[in-house]
């Protein structure tokens, strides 16, 4: 979190620089960026469900799954979430919601028929655990810093554009480049990058932190490390996702593994999950 | 004149700290009396389930009787203990073994292990130890974090003079670690 702030900080600054309206700037941009945010966070659990096309899941057919999750929710002290079904063979799972009050879990039909018991318990406990760590507030607010950046920079560059290239400065009647018009420039450029690169960051620690407190839960470690080596050995690709709900999802649901099965330096610089071996290696060692 | 405004938010400051603590005492012991209470439901739950289950038992008039008096006996030892939680630890574990006897012996009996009846209750039943046991582990998991504030600063300081006492853990009798002894 601290080093979004500071990308923004120097944006920010960065903004001042170029158009002299650095703080203003800044001030709008998040605002701008705060109300779509928290829009999408107070529906995301409507919007992520509807996006995956997923339907609840019947108390009866899906006996095992509702008791495994209300299981679950005893251990956690969490109130019960609604519990959807996702059509599509591969195996995966989400959760979403603002509150564990308001949450919802959703697992494919997929997961259902490869996971066996304690799989499917580890692969639960390892969404409720997202909902009860508020995960999906901290990525709404890593979004919400991104979403800044984002805007702040393009408007900048787009009023450079539109002054002709001028750095604008109040009082300034000379058209002397400015050296540090050029780092501006460059950081502006960089910038949303940089903020994305940091909002995959923070999605793997939560990750992370979610596997761990998913066997904190359960207090069984061979059941989530079983259903990630299930994952890792199958590789159906979900069709229910999209750019941009991969990040929901218990596992990389788009493809971007080469032939070696190991991820480009890109993608693991932007990649949503942390890579499965290094999931299990972590579990093994608790 | 400015020192006395000085004193006058470190006293502020520290009154805020003490009700923060205090508060935080009082919300984590509601949270251990809340769990506590959670794992009687499930085991009153557990409880309700048996009389289902000797009713369907008893039809099969061959089934030893002697297992299925043991069971009635736990259920109804279980039901009067004392709502402490060693008293009701132990009647627990003299239930739990008295089923497992109860279960392992119906494998013997192929009628009675198909009768749809007796394959739910016995599901619901193993559903129900399942939610016991994670009552349970929640339970423990809020006593540990009363405990902790307790007895860590700041709550130590106050803790005794507040009356926060300490809780007691769960814990399993060294008999429930035995697997119960089938006898056919």
């Amino acid at each position: 979190m601290f080093g979004f702030v500071l990308v923004l900080v120097l944006v920010g600054m960065a903004v001042g620089v170029l158009i002299g309206n650095g703080i203003l700037g800044t001030v709008i941009a998040l605002a701008i960026a705060s109300v779509s945010a928290f829009v999408s966070y107070w529906k995301s659990d409507s919007i992520a469900l509807r996006v995956s096309r997923a339907v609840p899941a019947d108390p009866v057919v899906y006996k095992r799954l509702h008791n495994l999750v209300e299981g679950l929710c005893i251990a956690g002290g969490l109130p019960k979430p609604r519990v959807y079904i996702v059509h599509d063979p591969a195996p995966n799972a989400f959760a979403t919601g603002r509150n564990p009050k308001n949450a919802a879990i959703a697992v494919t039909t997929g997961l259902l028929e490869k996971m066996n018991r304690v799989e499917l318990e580890g692969v639960v406990a390892h969404e409720l655990s997202h909902i009860k760590n508020y995960d999906i507030l901290v990525m709404t607010l890593a979004v919400t810093l991104v979403g800044t950046v984002a805007i702040l920079t393009d408007i900048t560059i787009r009023m450079m554009w539109w002054n002709g290239g001028r750095v604008a400065r109040a009082g300034d009647r000379d058209n002397r480049s400015n050296p540090l018009a050029l780092i501006g420039i460059a950081l502006l450029i960089v910038a949303p990058l940089l903020a994305r690169a940091m909002q995959a960051a923070v999605g793997r620690r939560r990750e992370t932190l979610a596997d761990v407190s998913a066997v904190q839960l359960t207090r069984y470690p061979p059941g989530l490390i079983s259903a990630l080596e299930k994952l890792q050995a199958d590789s159906t690709v979900t069709h229910s996702a999209s750019m941009a709900t991969a990040h929901m999802w218990i596992e990389q649901p788009l493809p971007g593994v080469n032939d070696t099965g190991r991820l480009g330096f890109f993608h693991k610089l932007f990649n949503t999950h942390p890579p499965l071996a290094d999931r299990i290696a972590l579990l093994r060692e608790i | 004149m400015n020192a006395l405004w000085i004193v006058l938010v470190v006293v502020v400051l520290l009154v805020v700290w003490v009700v923060l603590s205090y508060n935080r005492l009082i919300s984590r012991r509601n949270e251990v009396d809340n769990a506590w209470s959670q794992i009687d439901v499930q085991l009153k739950r557990r409880l309700d389930l048996i009389p289902n289950l000797v009713e369907t038992v008893k039809g099969y008039a061959a089934f030893e009787k002697s297992a299925l008096e043991a069971v009635i006996d736990a259920r109804s030892k279980a039901m009067s203990a004392a709502p402490n939680p060693a008293a009701q630890g132990a009647a627990d574990v003299g239930l739990t073994g008295a089923l497992r006897q109860l279960f392992a012996l119906s494998e013997a009996y192929p009628d009675l292990k198909a009768n749809t009846n007796f394959l739910s209750l016995q599901e619901e039943l193993q559903n129900t130890e399942s939610r016991v046991a994670f009552a349970r582990q929640f339970y423990n998991d809020a006593v540990e974090r009363y405990n902790n504030s307790t007895q860590s600063f700041p709550g130590v300081i106050f803790a005794k003079s507040f009356n926060f006492a300490d809780r007691e853990y769960l814990e399993v009798e060294a008999a429930a670690a035995v697997p119960p002894s089938v006898k056919f």
